[in-house]
């Protein structure tokens, strides 16, 4: 059965009838035989990154914008090691990734050769599953495997580790039918009786929210659509997790923003006063709970999760439903039909909503010579909302704001790591979204301390044509961890301050890019202009207040209730176990 | 979570017999910061394709049912069956005791180990290793006792259980 062909050449047979398009990737002695496999067709595109990390988040941002799995392939020791920070922050935010890293020779695995590291050894913490492939014959099962595992159930990554002599060997090779594991099956649908104790308690509920989050843009886009019908057909209100942004549009009444640290008022609040929490493809992670034991206190709790282990971790809940949250939400819907229930009067908590929203928590006033960065990005997201871009982020206050103040209406715009919180994603990721969508605009906010952990993929994107945009928050601190310092630590700054910032202009001139510096609230409409005018890939140097807090705040170990809504609701510094909390 | 009572639970678990899983297991354990009291691993299929690990954790109710939960979205892991949860089933663990000494006090240990039901199954003038076998309170009796007649070093293999009845779990 099969054509006997080559380690290497079985790789990329595999990949294509895989439907792989593009890969991300950087050379070295490990690989070199994939390298020339790859170099003698035509079907697979490889994008030449700068470093390695950058190649995995290139493939989050790839599989994030476009649903598909994202593909990497890089060398053994540094190229592994390199890799483990995008691997880790795929796992946290269960992004679909298959990760092939060259190993050296069998022969030499244990001897500390030249390049060696224990790849499998390293990743396997840090990737849903892993593979050390020791046989050129076990190759094309373990990669078409390796999709399999990536993509379904909670998606992951995955990692193949193969080595050199592996690469080089034959072996017969033929396309599997379909992947049916023996241990690996994930639970798919719903179990029925619980979901229609589901659709009960959810009729029945006075105060009912829907919590939401990445499980459902995982999903897939059907789920998004069923959400919004779920919505629809319950009244309820709906709150979003960092990660689920979009599945909702930003501007529907009934949404109520993200919840969480920096989320909402009237989300918060509502997380807290509900009668009925019903948590769709989150994890009650300590970004959104705040402290524990007051978190939500009074309501009954549903949670619909494809991973079993994401259950009563954190928080107990009274009705755990295992399965796909799109699949359930589906027949949550026909059930609720079936049984022909109508949205229970919620106008008490409607008005209670109201008051809650009145508050307007994500309001700030722009006066004065420095630009805030809230209105900054308030004005990139109405000057290009219209082209419905694809937006990524770094990690920081900038990150925070984009989520607060950037509209989201669509399910996979809007990329960010979440659970890892790793700055230099951005870029890369931008990167990899525009490689799956040519034609859209693709902007990365990010900070000007963020930027400069993975700048050097400014080159990436000159190679390939990519009119990727980067809109710098500049204000010259690592600011978030400068407003943890003002709060927490006595307003002393140290180590976050951006010392010696490039001139980020000519930096992207350097590059090929062209450089935009925005000075303050009068050249902020006409930059964004110039950066959207320009077709090929931009860099925007937006100066803003050096000095500006992002809130509203939920700080660690406080309650929803103990929300800080400005800076004039600060209170001294924190006690010392709210300090040691991150 | 973390005020509620600790309790011992034995968990069977039937996983693919290969390279690294067991480290998958461990890994788990210590990255999540689990217990592990003991620990055992064999291959128990005649096609040498899948292992038993049993392994004896210690945890308030909601940390075992993470870590049941976490165990059973690794991989190669066939089945997690918390035996103490399931209810009748046997632990048994063996040890080797080297006790030296001589005169009563080498009587007194064949005494001692005759009514555990120890084996001597090494011996010289001055010596014996005993095999003994049970419960884990048994064998640390037994091992309490030796301490007096010249307890030397302990060998001992962790539990392993099995669910009671003619049904495989």
């Amino acid at each position: 059965m099969g054509t006997e062909m080559t380690g290497a050449d079985i790789v990329v047979q595999a990949l294509t009838e895989l439907g792989v398009e593009v890969v991300f990737g950087y050379p070295g002695g490990a690989v070199l035989p994939i390298y020339d496999a790859l170099f003698q067709q035509n079907r697979i595109r490889h994008i030449l990154v700068r470093h390695e990390q950058a190649a995995v988040h290139a493939a989050e941002g790839y599989a994030r914008a476009s649903g598909k799995v994202g593909v990497v392939l890089v060398t053994s020791g540094p190229g592994a090691t390199n890799a483990v920070t995008g691997i880790t922050d795929a796992l946290m935010d269960s992004i679909p990734l298959v990760v092939l890293t060259g190993q050296v020779p069998t022969h030499l695995i244990g001897t500390d050769a030249f390049q060696e590291c224990d790849t499998v050894g390293i990743t396997r913490h840090c990737s849903k599953h892993n593979y050390l492939v020791k046989e050129t014959a076990k190759l094309g099962p373990v990669l078409h495997e390796a999709f399999y595992i990536a993509r379904s159930g909670r998606p992951g990554p995955v990692v193949i580790d193969i080595p050199k002599d592996v690469q080089i060997m034959k072996a017969r090779y033929a396309k599997p039918g379909t992947i049916a594991h023996k241990t690996y099956k994930p639970q798919v649908k719903g179990d029925l009786a619980a979901i229609e104790a589901a659709v009960d308690m959810l009729a029945a509920a006075e105060r009912p929210i829907l919590y939401t989050g990445g499980g459902i843009i995982n999903s897939g886009p059907v789920a998004t659509q069923l959400l919004r019908e779920l919505a629809k057909a319950t009244g309820a209100p709906v709150t979003s997790t960092l990660m689920g942004l979009g599945t909702m549009p930003d501007d529907h009444p009934q949404f109520l923003g993200m919840l969480g640290m920096h989320g909402s008022y009237e989300a918060n609040m509502a997380m807290n006063q509900c009668d009925l929490m019903v948590c769709l493809g989150a994890r009650f992670d300590d970004r959104v709970t705040g402290r524990l034991d007051a978190f939500s206190p009074t309501s009954r709790k549903i949670h619909v999760d494809i991973d079993r282990s994401s259950f009563n971790k954190t928080v107990r809940v009274d009705l755990a439903i295992q399965g796909d949250v799109g699949s359930v939400m589906e027949d949550m819907l026909k059930v609720w039909r079936a049984r022909g229930h109508r949205a229970a009067d919620q106008k008490a908590w409607w008005e209670q909503i109201k008051g809650w929203r009145a508050r307007n928590s994500f309001g700030f006033e722009q006066k004065g010579e420095a630009l805030l960065p809230q209105k900054a990005i308030q004005r990139l997201y109405e000057m290009t909302k219209a082209k419905k871009p694809i937006i990524s982020t770094e990690v920081g206050q900038h990150q925070m704001w984009a989520a607060q103040h950037f509209g989201f209406h669509d399910p996979n715009k809007w990329l960010t790591s979440g659970g890892l919180g790793t700055m230099g994603y951005g870029l890369p990721a931008a990167i990899g979204a525009q490689l799956a969508f040519p034609g859209a605009l693709v902007i990365d906010i990010a900070g000007e301390a963020s930027i400069q952990m993975n700048i050097q993929e400014l080159g990436t994107a000159t190679q390939y044509r990519l009119p990727v945009k980067v809109f710098i928050i500049n204000n010259e601190y690592m600011g978030m961890v400068r407003q943890w310092q003002e709060l927490n630590h006595g307003g002393r700054y140290s180590e976050s301050y951006s010392d010696s910032l490039p001139d980020f202009v000519m930096l992207a001139q350097a590059y090929g890019w062209k450089g935009i510096t925005i000075e303050g609230p009068d050249d902020l409409d006409a930059g964004i202009q110039a950066m959207l005018d320009h077709p090929g890939p931009v860099m925007v140097d937006c100066r803003v207040a050096k000095l500006a807090n992002c809130f509203p705040m939920i700080p660690s170990g406080a309650a929803h209730t103990d929300m800080i809504l400005s800076a004039a609701d600060e209170r001294g510094e924190a006690d010392d176990d709210a300090k040691a909390l991150v | 979570m973390k005020h509620l009572p600790s309790e011992r639970h034995t968990l069977s678990i039937l996983v693919d017999n290969e390279a690294g899983v067991l480290a998958r297991i461990v890994g788990l354990f210590s990255a999540r910061g689990y217990n592990i009291e003991s620990l055992t691993v064999a291959d128990v299929s005649d096609d040498h394709a899948v292992s038993r690990i049993t392994v004896v954790t210690s945890g308030p109710p909601p940390v075992i049912e993470q870590i049941l939960a976490q165990l059973d979205r690794l991989v190669p892991v066939h089945r997690v069956i918390d035996l103490t949860a399931y209810g009748p089933h046997v632990e048994r663990e063996m040890a080797l005791v080297k006790v030296a000494g001589v005169g009563d006090k080498r009587v007194e240990a064949l005494r001692l180990a005759d009514i555990f039901r120890a084996r001597p199954v090494d011996t010289s003038t001055a010596s014996f290793v005993f095999e003994v076998s049970g419960s884990t309170e048994k064998v640390n009796q037994f091992i309490t006792l030796m301490r007096e007649v010249g307890l030397v070093e302990v060998a001992r293999t962790g539990v392993v259980a099995i669910a009671r009845g003619a049904e495989a779990v």
